[in-house]
């Protein structure tokens, strides 16, 4: 049945070289921990995807019941902790995901930094590599904000202070980020809730998309 | 199947292990996801409570509506909302109480909402139109009776509870 359907597409739109040209290649010897278990290293970067995955999906299921609104952000929050089926689980996995995918990037930068991985002609796909760092961490701290309890509300205050700390532009950019001059409050919510869940995936997506076409154009650097 | 004994092949094996162990995994991401986004269909609704209305001595054999306020629980948002029903004492004193939505789109009708039909509910919206117990008149949109809410007298104050399905059905459905 499911052949069937398949056929019928490929019949007519020649899905196959699409799928095998992104899922069917050869796993050089030198990263298959079948043959060498300290290839396990290679894990990483596609450990990072897969958090990154995972974070995708219980973020998007969490905005069903989080609100990015001062009164009610606290509240939603607790409702979907206490009262919804498994929302403990859901945002715990939102939760402790953020700290894991930061750790198995960081991983990730080990490795390619010690074999030099990063070397020409890969150098790019370093450098796209670091941003997608940064857009990361970006991400941890926008959305550390969002449950809006003291935990959320006084370490985006000492964010804001780092952020003005930044030599003549410091001032502006707190306030682009504040929303406000001075007071951390409904804009600033605001304004997280839509930079951690518009602004930042679109730039992850995106460079993860060039970070990928990158590595399968270049192929995975050789062996030690 | 056939006559050949089915022999599985390694790269067999190994793409049913993996889409067995993929799948796996998938399935034990999805599931609370999936059970977290559904939840809403699957809580209980918990019964109406009885609300004290109005006093029985109000009622006359006009319909009048008579509003009441409810503390509604909306998820992390409590507040009071009013609720509304047209009330009367029908021929054998009993009391009937309907409600005010428009069984048609859900809008809220009106006893002789409309001069034409002074003894009829009226429904503005598409010109909906229901008898003194409820009935839709046959030729306007609605298409069922009025809803009506169960009740009870308690010390001389009626008390108004869920809405069922009005017994006077064209057609006595």
């Amino acid at each position: 049945m499911l052949q069937k359907i398949y056929d019928w597409i490929d019949d007519r739109v020649d899905i196959t070289p699409l799928w095998r040209d992104i899922a069917d290649h050869e796993v050089p010897e030198h990263v298959n921990p079948a043959h060498h278990f300290s290839a396990f290293v290679y894990c990483f970067g596609g450990l990072t995807f897969f958090v990154t995955v995972i974070q995708i999906l219980s973020g998007m299921f969490l905005t069903m019941y989080y609100v990015p609104d001062i009164e009610n952000a606290w509240r939603s929050v607790y409702y979907l902790q206490t009262e919804v089926a498994h929302g403990q689980i859901v945002r715990g996995m939102h939760h402790w995901g953020a700290s894991v995918v930061i750790v198995m990037l960081f991983l990730h930068t080990l490795r390619v930094f010690f074999q030099g991985a990063y070397k020409k002609p890969r150098e790019l796909n370093w450098m796209v590599g670091v941003l997608l760092f940064f857009v990361m961490l970006a991400l941890g701290l926008t959305g550390y904000l969002l449950p809006w309890d003291n935990k959320a509300y006084f370490a985006t205050v000492v964010t804001l202070e780092i952020a003005e700390g930044v030599p003549f532009i410091g001032e502006m950019a707190k306030t682009l980020l504040n929303g406000d001059p001075s007071i951390v409050g409904a804009q600033t919510l605001a304004r997280f809730f839509a930079i951690h869940v518009f602004f930042l995936p679109a730039a992850l997506f995106v460079l993860m998309a060039i970070h990928f076409i990158m590595i399968r154009k270049q192929g995975i650097s050789g062996p030690l | 199947m056939s006559e050949k004994k089915q022999q599985v092949s390694r790269r067999q094996f190994l793409n049913y292990s993996l889409t067995g162990v993929g799948g796996f995994m998938a399935a034990s991401m999805l599931a609370p996801m999936v059970r977290f986004a559904i939840d809403p269909v699957l809580q209980a609704t918990g019964g109406e409570d009885m609300h004290a209305v109005v006093d029985v001595s109000e009622i006359t054999e006009e319909p009048q509506r008579f509003d009441w306020t409810v503390e509604q629980v909306d998820a992390w948002y409590t507040s009071d909302v009013t609720h509304s029903a047209w009330v009367y004492k029908d021929e054998h004193d009993e009391i009937v109480a309907l409600s005010p939505t428009c069984k048609h789109l859900g809008c809220a009708v009106n006893w002789a909402g409309n001069p034409d039909y002074p003894d009829q509910f009226f429904c503005p919206c598409h010109d909906g139109r229901y008898y003194k117990n409820g009935l839709n008149v046959p030729d306007t949109p609605p298409n069922a009776a009025l809803d009506l809410f169960e009740y009870e007298v308690k010390d001389g104050t009626l008390y108004l509870g869920n809405v069922k399905e009005n017994p006077v059905q064209e057609g006595g459905a």
